[in-house]
C-alpha cells in the first residue's frame, strides 16, 4: 500500500476536513445516497486524498456475526491474514466486498468481508469477548504486512478509499445499503499521499470516528492508551480519539456525557466558579482532570464517533473546528457546515452550534444488546464452494 | 510627616547610608569626587551604631518637642511648617549645645567647617538619600 | 607546612575609583579586605573565594575579581585543579569538600533537546488571551473512576489518595536549616505562599515561627530524622522520605558543626557545635519492604490524609528503583539528578556519582508506564534546571513537575562560590552566623523568588501555546514534540526521542 512504509511509526497526516453524521433514533433503515450527496457539499473540504463513511444496521440476516472488513495488498497477504483468522474465529462466510468502477478511484487493494465469531473455547464472557476481537484485529493489524482491517463491529461497517468521499461512497456502493446512522468524511491530508487505510472513520469493534483537526496530545495519549493494552497501528493521530471512547465508555463504562467531558474538559476557571456555587459537578470534574489528564485531548478537533446506539458530536474545549448540529423529527445530523445537512433536508425543527466542549448525542429509542452469539452454520464458506 | 525609621533585623552595618549621605550633601554630588577631591569633607548626618550582630543607621529624629531647637543659642535650629527640625548653617556658631542636649546624639560635630551637620530629609528629593540606597531595605521612610 | 596552593583569583581594586568607604571590609565574611593604618583598603588574594558580594555592593565599581588560573604547562591530564586537589590532600589528609552541584562539563542534555511548535495546521494559543492551565496534582491517582447516578445526577464513588495542588509545575527544592539560614527558609515559605506553589524543609527540621506556612511546606523525613515529631508532621502539606540526593547519591547529608548553632540545634534536636551527619541509609530501611513500613507508618501517623513522597538520587537502575518505590505505596516519587546542589559533599563523589535528570526522568517514565504503573505516583525531576526551556522539556519528557534549588538561591543572591560548607555565606543564605544572615533581607528574598517562578510559569505557557496545548497534562510525556540534536542514537532511544527533522513524529 502506498505511503504505508514506517509501520509501528507514527508519521503524522494533518486533517483538515470534511465531516457529515445523520443517524434516525427510530431506528429507520436509510440509503447511503443522502450521505454521499452530504459529503459532496464539503467536496472542498477534502483534497481527493482520502474518504470514507460507517454505516450502522447494514448486515441484520448477519447481525450476530462480527463483521470484518480487510484490505489486501496482495493474495499472499489474504492467505497470512486466513491463517490468523482460523486460528482464532469460526467464520460464516466471506466475500469481496461489491464495488463499482468509478472514475476518480485508482487501483484498489483486494477488499474483502469476513463473518465471524471468536471461536467457542476461547472466549466465556462477553467483554472477553470483545477484547478478543480487538486483539485479534491489532495482532493481525501489526503482524501481517500488506493486511489491514478497518472495520470490525457487529451490523456495522467501514468503507474507506482514495478519493474524494463522494466518489468512494460510490465505488463501495453505498446508495445500496440500508442504515440508520451514516457517517461520512473527505480527508485533507498535508503530508504524503494517503493510503487507503489513512482515511477516516477509523474503528474500533463497533465504535467508528471521523475526525477534523490535529491533536496536539497525541504523543501523551497514545502512551497512556498503550499502558491498557491499546496499539496505535495507524498512522495518525485519530485513532486515540476511537480508543478513548472505547476505554472510557465499554471499559470503563462512563455514563456518555461524563467521558466526553473527559476528552473536552471544562477549564479550571470554570470548574473553580462551580466550586464557589456549590455545584456539586465541580468536585466530579476535578476528579475527572486528576485522574484522566492524560487522555484530555488537547489541539483542534471535531469529532463525530457513531456506535450500534448512537452517534456522538464533540468539539475541542476551545472550539477551533467548525461542527453544527440540526434535528427533524427522529433524525439528528452532525457536520462541518450547515449546508451539508440541509443538502440531505432542506426542512429542519432546530439548528445549533455546539459551544466548546459541548457533546451532541444521539441515541436509538430502542438500544440494541450486540451481546447474543452467533452461531455459524456449518460448511457456509463461499471458499470452499466448488463447482 | 513621614521620617526615616530602621529595620533593624534587616540593617547589615555596610554603613553605604553614610556614603550616599555624603553624597548628596557634598557640592558636586559626584561620589568619588565627593569622597576624595572636595575639602572640607562633607560630612555624613547619619551614623550607623552596631554590637555585632545588631547594627542600624541613627539619624535626626525631627522630634516633635525638639531638644535642641530649644537649646540652640542663636536661633539656627528651627522647626519648620512641615514639621522638620531645620538647621540654618549661616547662623550656627558650633557651640555644641545641641549635641550636648540631643538625646539620640544626632547632630554631629563638623570640626572642619566648626558647625554641626544634621539630617534635613533630604529636601532636594522625593525620598532621603538613605532610604533609596540601602541595599537591604533596613531603612523605610514613612509616617507612623 | 607551606601551601602549594595558589590563590583562585586576584582582586582587583580600581585606585581612582576606590573612595575607601570600607563596604568591602565590613562585607567579606572571609576577611579579603582590611583598612591599613592610614586608612586605605588594601585585600588579601588568597583569601577570596570570589562570592561577588564586595563587587555588588561597591559603591563606585571599583572592584574586580579576576580569574588566576596558576600557568601550568599545557595538560589536558594534569590540569591546575587536578594539582591543586591533590596539594589539598597532602597538606591536610583528609577529604576534599565542597558546596553546590557538580560543575564538570558533562553533557547537559536539555541543550540538545528542542521544542515544537504549531504552524497552519494547527493554531499555535495565545496565553494572553485564551486560559492556559498549568494546574498541577501531584499525588497516586486511580487508573479509573467508578460513577454512580444519584438522583440524576453523576456521583464519583471512588476515592483519590490525597493529592497536592500547585498552580504551577515547579517547586522549591529541599534545602535544610542548618544548609541554610532561616531567612532563607522564611523567604521560601512565603514565596511558596504567594505563588501556590510548595517549598520542602529538607532534614533541617522546622521552626516553629514557620507552622504557619504549613499548608505550602513539604516536611522531609531523612535518615538522621533530624527534628522529626509528631507536630512537624501534621503541620505539613506532604512527607518526604529522603533515601538520596543528587548531589552525593549514597552518602548522607552534612552539616558541619560550625553552623550548628542554638537555634539549628533546637529545630534539630542535636547539641550545639556538633556535626549532624546523616548516616547514608535510613538504618531502618534496608530494602524495599522496609521502606513501604516506613511510608505505611507514616501514612498512618498522619492518618492518611497527606501524600507520603520517597526522594532518590538519580543512579544506574533508576528506573526500577522508581518502579519498586511506586509498589511500595509512594504518592510521590522525587528524582535528584546528578547535578542537584548540596551545602556540603565530598568533592570527588559530587563530581562522578550519579546520572543526569534528562536520561533519569526518560528511563523512569517508560519504565512506569510499561508496567502499567504510571498513575500510581506523581513523578517530580530535580537536578540542575535552569530556566523555564528546562522545566518544559523535563514536562515532556515525563515529569509531573520540576523542583528548583539552585537556581532559588541563585535568585536570591547566589553566586555559586562553592563554599557553602564553611559557614560564611556573605549573602547571608548558606550561614547561620546571625551578622550574615542579616544580608539576606527574607522579604526581597521572598519577591525574588515570586518574581523568578512567576517569569518561568509564563514563559512555559508561552511555550505551551506555541504547541497548540492549552493545559500541561497534554504536554506531560508527550515526547513527541521535542527532538533531539548532535545526540547519539542511545541516547536517543533513552530519551525516547527522534532526531530534529525526522519526518516520523
Amino acid at each position: 500500500m502506498e505511503g504505508r512504509k514506517y509501520r509501528g511509526n507514527y508519521r503524522r497526516n494533518i486533517s483538515g476536513c470534511g465531516l457529515a453524521g445523520m443517524m434516525s433514533e427510530d431506528g429507520r433503515l436509510m440509503s447511503g445516497e443522502p450521505i454521499i450527496r452530504a459529503m459532496e457539499v464539503l467536496h472542498d473540504r477534502a483534497n481527493g486524498l482520502g474518504g470514507g463513511f460507517a454505516a450502522y444496521g447494514i448486515y441484520p440476516h448477519k447481525k450476530e456475526f462480527y463483521a470484518l472488513h480487510i484490505m489486501y495488498d496482495d493474495i499472499r497477504a489474504k492467505e497470512a491474514t486466513d491463517v490468523l483468522l482460523d486460528e482464532r474465529f469460526e467464520i460464516d462466510s466471506e466475500e469481496t466486498i461489491p464495488t463499482r468502477k468509478t472514475p476518480g478511484i485508482g487501483k484498489s487493494p483486494l477488499l474483502w468481508r469476513y463473518f465471524v465469531t471468536p471461536k467457542a473455547d476461547r472466549c466465556t464472557t462477553d467483554t472477553c469477548e470483545e477484547d478478543f476481537v480487538i486483539d485479534a484485529v491489532m495482532h493481525i493489524n501489526e503482524k501481517v504486512e500488506g493486511a489491514f482491517i478497518f472495520s470490525s463491529g457487529k451490523n456495522m461497517g467501514a468503507f474507506k478509499a482514495v478519493g474524494f468521499p463522494e466518489d468512494v461512497g460510490r465505488f463501495y456502493r453505498l446508495d445500496e445499503y440500508e442504515a440508520y446512522t451514516w457517517i461520512g468524511h473527505g480527508r485533507f491530508p498535508t503530508n504524503t499521499p494517503g493510503w487507503w487505510g489513512g482515511a477516516h472513520p477509523f474503528t474500533i469493534l463497533d465504535w467508528a470516528l471521523v475526525h477534523n483537526g490535529e491533536i496536539s496530545s497525541y504523543g501523551i495519549n497514545k502512551r497512556y492508551l498503550e499502558m491498557f493494552g491499546y496499539k496505535c497501528t495507524m498512522l495518525t493521530d485519530t485513532e486515540v480519539g476511537a480508543y478513548a471512547f472505547d476505554l472510557l465508555l465499554r471499559k470503563h463504562k462512563l455514563p456518555v456525557e461524563i467521558a466526553c467531558k473527559v476528552l473536552s474538559a471544562p477549564f479550571w476557571d470554570e470548574i473553580d466558579r462551580m466550586k464557589e456555587k456549590g455545584d456539586p459537578m465541580a468536585d466530579v470534574y476535578e476528579k475527572l482532570r486528576m485522574v484522566y489528564g492524560s487522555i484530555l485531548l488537547n489541539g483542534p478537533f471535531a469529532f463525530i464517533v457513531g456506535h450500534t446506539n448512537g452517534m456522538i458530536g464533540l468539539a475541542d474545549r476551545v472550539k477551533l473546528r467548525p461542527m453544527i448540529a440540526a434535528r427533524k423529527d427522529d433524525m439528528l445530523y452532525i457536520a462541518s457546515e450547515e449546508a451539508a445537512i440541509r443538502e440531505i433536508s432542506p426542512e429542519l425543527d432546530r439548528v445549533w452550534n455546539p459551544k466548546a466542549g459541548e457533546p451532541v448525542i444521539g441515541r436509538l429509542k430502542n438500544p440494541v444488546n450486540n451481546n447474543s452469539k452467533a452461531k455459524v452454520k456449518a460448511k457456509a464458506k463461499v471458499k470452499e464452494t466448488v463447482a | 510627616m513621614k521620617r526615616v525609621y530602621a529595620k533593624e533585623e534587616v540593617c547589615i552595618g555596610c554603613r553605604l547610608c553614610e556614603v550616599y549621605c555624603r553624597t548628596e550633601h557634598s557640592k558636586s554630588k559626584n561620589i568619588i569626587k565627593a569622597h576624595k577631591k572636595e575639602f572640607p569633607r562633607p560630612m555624613a548626618r547619619v551614623l550607623v551604631e552596631e554590637l555585632r550582630p545588631v547594627s542600624f543607621a541613627l539619624q535626626c529624629r525631627h522630634c516633635d518637642e525638639p531638644a535642641c531647637v530649644e537649646a540652640c543659642i542663636t536661633g539656627a535650629l528651627t522647626k519648620d511648617e512641615s514639621g522638620r527640625v531645620v538647621h540654618d548653617e549661616a547662623k550656627c556658631v558650633g557651640c555644641w549645645t545641641c549635641v550636648l542636649v540631643c538625646p539620640h546624639g544626632a547632630p554631629q560635630r563638623d570640626l572642619e567647617r566648626r558647625k554641626i551637620a544634621k539630617c534635613d530629609l533630604c529636601p532636594d528629593r522625593e525620598t532621603p538619600a538613605c532610604v533609596e540606597m540601602c541595599p537591604n531595605e533596613a531603612l523605610v521612610y514613612e509616617e507612623r | 607546612m607551606k601551601t602549594y596552593q595558589l590563590p583562585e583569583v586576584i582582586i582587583e581594586r580600581d585606585k581612582d575609583k576606590c573612595i575607601n568607604c570600607g563596604v568591602c571590609v565590613r562585607q567579606c565574611a572571609f576577611e579579603a579586605h582590611k583598612f591599613d593604618e592610614e586608612g586605605e583598603v588594601y585585600s588579601e588574594d588568597e583569601k577570596c573565594v570570589a562570592c561577588q558580594r564586595c563587587v555588588s555592593l561597591c559603591p563606585t565599581n571599583a572592584l574586580y575579581i579576576r580569574d588566576n588560573k596558576p600557568f601550568v604547562k599545557d595538560n589536558a591530564n594534569w590540569t591546575a585543579e587536578t594539582q591543586k586537589y591533590i596539594w589539598k590532600q597532602a597538606e591536610t589528609g583528609g577529604v576534599l569538600l565542597t558546596g553546590m552541584g557538580n560543575p564538570k562539563p558533562y553533557p547537559i542534555y536539555w541543550d540538545h533537546i528542542l521544542l515544537n511548535a504549531s504552524q497552519v495546521t494547527n493554531p499555535s494559543i495565545d496565553p494572553l488571551r485564551e486560559p492556559m492551565e498549568l494546574r498541577t496534582y501531584l499525588g497516586s491517582k486511580p487508573d479509573n473512576v467508578q460513577i454512580k447516578m444519584v438522583n440524576g445526577e453523576p456521583v464519583i464513588e471512588t476515592k483519590i489518595a490525597p493529592n497536592l495542588v500547585m498552580k504551577t509545575p515547579i517547586l522549591f527544592s529541599a534545602m535544610s536549616f542548618g544548609a541554610i539560614s532561616h531567612n532563607a527558609t522564611v523567604a521560601l515559605a512565603m514565596a511558596s505562599k504567594e505563588l501556590g506553589t510548595y517549598w520542602n524543609t529538607g532534614e533541617g527540621g522546622l521552626s516553629k515561627s514557620l507552622y504557619q506556612y504549613g499548608p505550602n511546606t513539604i516536611v522531609q523525613v531523612a535518615s538522621g530524622r533530624f527534628g522529626v515529631h509528631s507536630e512537624y508532621l501534621d503541620a505539613a502539606a506532604a512527607i518526604e522520605i529522603k533515601i538520596g540526593q543528587g548531589a552525593k547519591p549514597g552518602i548522607g547529608g552534612h552539616l558541619p558543626g560550625e553552623k550548628v548553632g542554638r537555634r539549628v540545634s533546637e529545630t534539630r534536636m542535636i547539641p550545639v557545635g556538633s556535626d549532624a551527619l546523616s548516616p547514608a541509609p535510613h538504618h531502618d530501611i534496608y530494602s524495599i519492604e522496609d521502606l513501604s513500613q516506613l511510608i505505611y507508618s507514616l501514612k498512618e501517623a498522619t492518618e492518611y490524609t497527606k501524600p507520603i513522597s520517597v526522594k532518590i538520587s538519580a543512579v544506574h537502575n533508576v528506573a526500577a528503583i522508581a518502579s519498586g518505590i511506586a509498589r511500595a505505596g509512594a504518592d510521590i516519587i522525587a528524582i535528584d539528578g546528578f547535578r542537584g546542589g548540596t551545602g556540603a559533599a565530598p568533592t570527588m563523589i559530587r563530581d562522578n556519582v550519579g546520572i543526569p535528570i534528562e536520561l533519569a526522568i526518560a528511563a523512569v517514565d517508560t519504565r512506569l508506564r510499561e508496567e502499567g504503573i504510571r498513575n500510581k505516583a506523581s513523578v517530580i525531576a530535580a537536578g540542575g534546571f535552569r530556566n523555564s526551556a528546562d522545566v518544559i522539556k523535563a514536562i515532556a519528557l515525563g515529569a509531573d513537575a520540576v523542583y528548583i534549588g539552585t537556581a532559588a538561591l541563585v535568585a536570591m543572591g547566589c553566586h555559586v562560590c562553592q563554599k557553602c560548607y564553611t559557614g560564611k555565606c556573605n549573602w547571608g543564605i548558606a550561614t547561620q552566623d546571625p551578622h550574615l544572615e542579616k544580608r539576606l533581607n527574607p522579604e526581597i528574598a521572598a519577591q525574588r523568588l515570586y518574581n523568578l517562578v512567576r517569569g518561568w510559569s509564563h514563559e512555559v505557557s508561552e511555550m505551551l501555546g506555541g504547541m497548540g496545548i492549552n493545559a500541561i497534562e497534554s504536554l506531560r510525556g508527550n515526547r513527541l514534540h521535542l527532538r533531539g540534536i548532535a545526540l547519539s542514537k542511545e541516547e536517543m532511544d533513552v530519551l525516547g526521542i527522534q532526531v530534529a527533522g525526522s519526518p516520523m513524529a
